[in-house]
């Protein structure tokens, strides 16, 4: 269902092909990985699976693997921004906690299901903001490269510094308490509806919404990044000055993107928030800020499925895994992983797959795809 | 008055923070553009190392500080080699693939950020898993400055006085040594360095050791008045990375500019606000300053001065 949403917008493909190859195509091209029809069956395998996994695990598992799932927008939040338009942020959490908040506090205000649905719609627009509003004032205030990644990281800490000292009753805003270091508890679940009619969504029908929502962001962000302003956004990445000179907009295309990427990493926020009813400053901590860098590195931040695969890959073992040894896990994949395969997991399968079928059949990813993958 | 003297005593007390804290990232970050952030885990290296010399050991304290300089020298030297530079894996992978496996991370900022970010986390569990959640401190030697109703550590005054001699030894070693004059020459062209004769890796290597020692100096330093938990070099890596970027590339001035710039600050909204509002404001500052001096304080009056060259 999610698929035809996504896709469906008026293609007119060439008379001769089918709807279904006409959809496809939409979605495929230099920029994304899994461009054949092998692909999009295994693609349609893992959500099949995907939509099994609560009959076979039962609804608590289903509802902790849903918070996998959950941070997976985060992790695409990232790609988007640092794989596809080359601005990495650290502060993709900032927007995440945000929207959470935003969230938390509308929704504990109006606790009706239209109150509900109106909260979800300002937490992720309130993260849509805030990465305007940052971008706003640092791309075209000429900030570029790592000077970004800095004011993103700095903005991270601002923040986890200014919520942990909300605890007073001045911090209140409505009903809605933030807390201060112990965070804003009692954030109601999820709910969509008008007056009487409602659908909340709990354990198994919070997974299926994260499930849908996440297959349609998928196809729509390959749809864009596959469109023509996905090549602008590739064309700022690989190098903004020539982009300029082509007569491209530079500031205003990393903004756009930005900004996408803040609802992106708001819808991630608010979904988090209304998952464990729960946010608190620990959303803004270095730790947890780092986390998106980790996956989208591990997963090759140039492909959005690697970013998706990588997050819920990482984060199911980190949970599984637990304690001590989990950090250690984790700050060795990264090591691994950024000295022996700058471009990821997924580009390099990618890469091994195209080599064992034989350099002959490799009709569409051009060459240019392994060079660009090294080149980090 | 009373308060004049308190705000005095809080300025040189942040001051010395952050030039501290920020010497070894700077010299680091400004000649090999690797940007450490397990840099506040070197710091914790050396003030573990110090806590255990003189509380398990048993060495008086001024020895128990080299030995953890010492210590997180020889650390340093051993990421260096292993990671950072990726010499050793790349020996061992040209013995037995006949090729290199492993980049060296000099000017890859972002990657060098990702990579020592799963350092830092490696460390941080790593000490955790070996000696705990915390340790026993050492109390703070030298006792109190009181005036009026007020008291301030007179240890903690006294280290704006080795924050200035850290800089002061910096400026040394990188202006009136052979090393310094390698160094240098290494970051203004590596290329034409390494064809005058120049050993730039071994640059390289030097220098991480070096800026590693300084930041087990910080840590030495400040063992005794922080809890000695696994984590403690968080706090250091924020204000250490925001002097960084402020001060921008000239590594002893741009870090002494900083220190003064945000030490007055934190100091000032401190004591007028309270102490959570003294942070942001140091943050905030940094923001602004990164916005409109994306180079540093440093960089802008360089601009300034070639400004004037070109005018005159």
């Amino acid at each position: 269902m999610a698929a035809e949403t996504a896709g469906s917008p008026g293609s007119s493909g060439s008379p001769g092909a089918t709807g279904l190859a006409r959809l496809r195509r939409r979605f495929e091209g230099p920029n994304t990985v899994g461009n054949s029809r092998g692909f999009w069956i295994g693609f349609a395998v893992a959500v099949l699976a995907l939509v099994a996994y609560p009959f076979a695990v039962g609804s608590y598992q289903a509802s902790r693997f849903s918070l996998f799932l959950v941070y997976a927008f985060l992790g695409l939040s990232l790609s988007v921004v640092w794989g596809y338009a080359g601005v990495l942020s650290f502060g993709q959490v900032v927007f995440f906690g945000v929207a959470g908040y935003t969230f938390g506090v509308v929704s504990v205000n109006f606790a009706t299901p239209l109150g509900i649905t109106a909260a979800f719609l300002v937490g992720v627009v309130g993260g849509a903001v805030m990465a305007a509003i940052l971008g706003y004032f640092m791309f075209y205030g000429g900030v570029r490269n790592v000077y970004v990644t800095i004011i993103t990281l700095v903005s991270t800490l601002v923040l986890h510094t200014f919520m942990a000292q909300t605890a007073g009753d001045e911090w209140t805003i409505g009903t809605a308490a933030l807390g201060g270091f112990n965070g804003m508890p009692t954030i109601p679940n999820l709910a969509f509806g008008v007056g009487g009619v409602a659908l909340t969504f709990d354990s198994i029908g919070f997974y299926y919404l994260v499930l849908a929502l996440l297959v349609a962001t998928y196809l729509g962000l390959r749809a864009l990044v596959n469109s023509d302003y996905g090549r602008v956004m590739v064309a700022v990445r690989e190098d903004e000055d020539r982009t300029r000179m082509f007569g491209y907009h530079v500031e205003r295309v990393k903004l756009a993107v930005f900004t996408l990427g803040g609802a992106l990493a708001g819808l991630s926020g608010v979904l988090y928030a209304s998952w464990g009813n729960y946010v608190s400053p620990q959303v803004f901590e270095l730790a947890f800020a780092s986390l998106p860098v980790i996956w989208v590195s591990v997963g090759g931040r140039k492909t959005l499925l690697g970013a998706v695969v990588a997050t819920v890959g990482i984060e199911f073992f980190r949970n599984s895994l637990g304690g001590e040894l989990a950090f250690i896990f984790v700050g060795a994949l990264l090591l691994v992983f950024i000295l022996g395969l700058p471009g990821g997991i997924v580009p390099w399968v990618h890469r091994t797959y195209l080599d064992l079928r034989g350099e002959g059949d490799v009709s569409r990813p051009d060459p240019a795809e392994g060079a660009e993958v090294t080149d980090s | 008055m009373v308060n004049g003297l308190n705000l005095l005593f809080q300025f040189l007390d942040s001051f010395a923070f952050i030039v501290l804290a920020a010497a070894g990232l700077a010299i680091i970050f400004g000649i090999m553009g690797v940007i450490n952030l397990a840099h506040g885990e070197f710091i914790m290296v050396g003030a573990y190392a110090t806590t255990l010399a003189n509380v398990r050991v048993g060495l008086p304290l001024p020895v128990a500080m080299l030995a953890g300089v010492a210590v997180s020298m020889v650390f340093g030297l051993l990421v260096e080699r292993l990671i950072i530079s990726g010499a050793v894996p790349n020996a061992l992978s040209r013995r037995a693939l006949g090729r290199d496996v492993i980049d060296p991370l000099y000017d890859r900022l972002a990657d060098s950020m990702v990579a020592t970010w799963g350092l830092s986390l490696i460390m941080i569990q790593g000490v955790r898993i070996t000696f705990g959640n915390s340790l026993d401190q050492i109390g703070t030697p030298l006792g109190e400055i009181a005036y009026g109703g007020f008291s301030y550590s007179t240890y903690r005054v006294l280290l704006a006085g080795v924050a200035v001699g850290v800089l002061v030894l910096a400026y040394y070693v990188f202006t009136r040594t052979d090393y310094g004059m390698r160094a240098r020459a290494t970051i203004q062209n590596e290329s034409t360095a390494k064809a005058l004769g120049v050993d730039t890796e071994r640059t390289y290597m030097t220098t991480f050791a070096f800026g590693s020692g300084l930041a087990g100096l910080t840590g030495a330093l400040y063992a005794p008045t922080i809890t000695m938990v696994p984590s403690l070099g968080g706090s250091f890596l924020v204000e250490a990375f925001v002097a960084v970027v402020v001060g921008g590339p000239s590594v002893v001035l741009g870090t002494a500019l900083a220190g003064g710039l945000l030490g007055s600050i934190n100091a000032l909204f401190s004591n007028l606000v309270g102490t959570f509002f003294g942070r942001i404001a140091l943050l905030v500052t940094a923001i602004v300053m990164l916005r409109f001096l994306p180079e540093g304080i440093t960089g802008y009056v360089e601009r300034l001065r070639e400004r004037r060259r070109e005018g005159a």
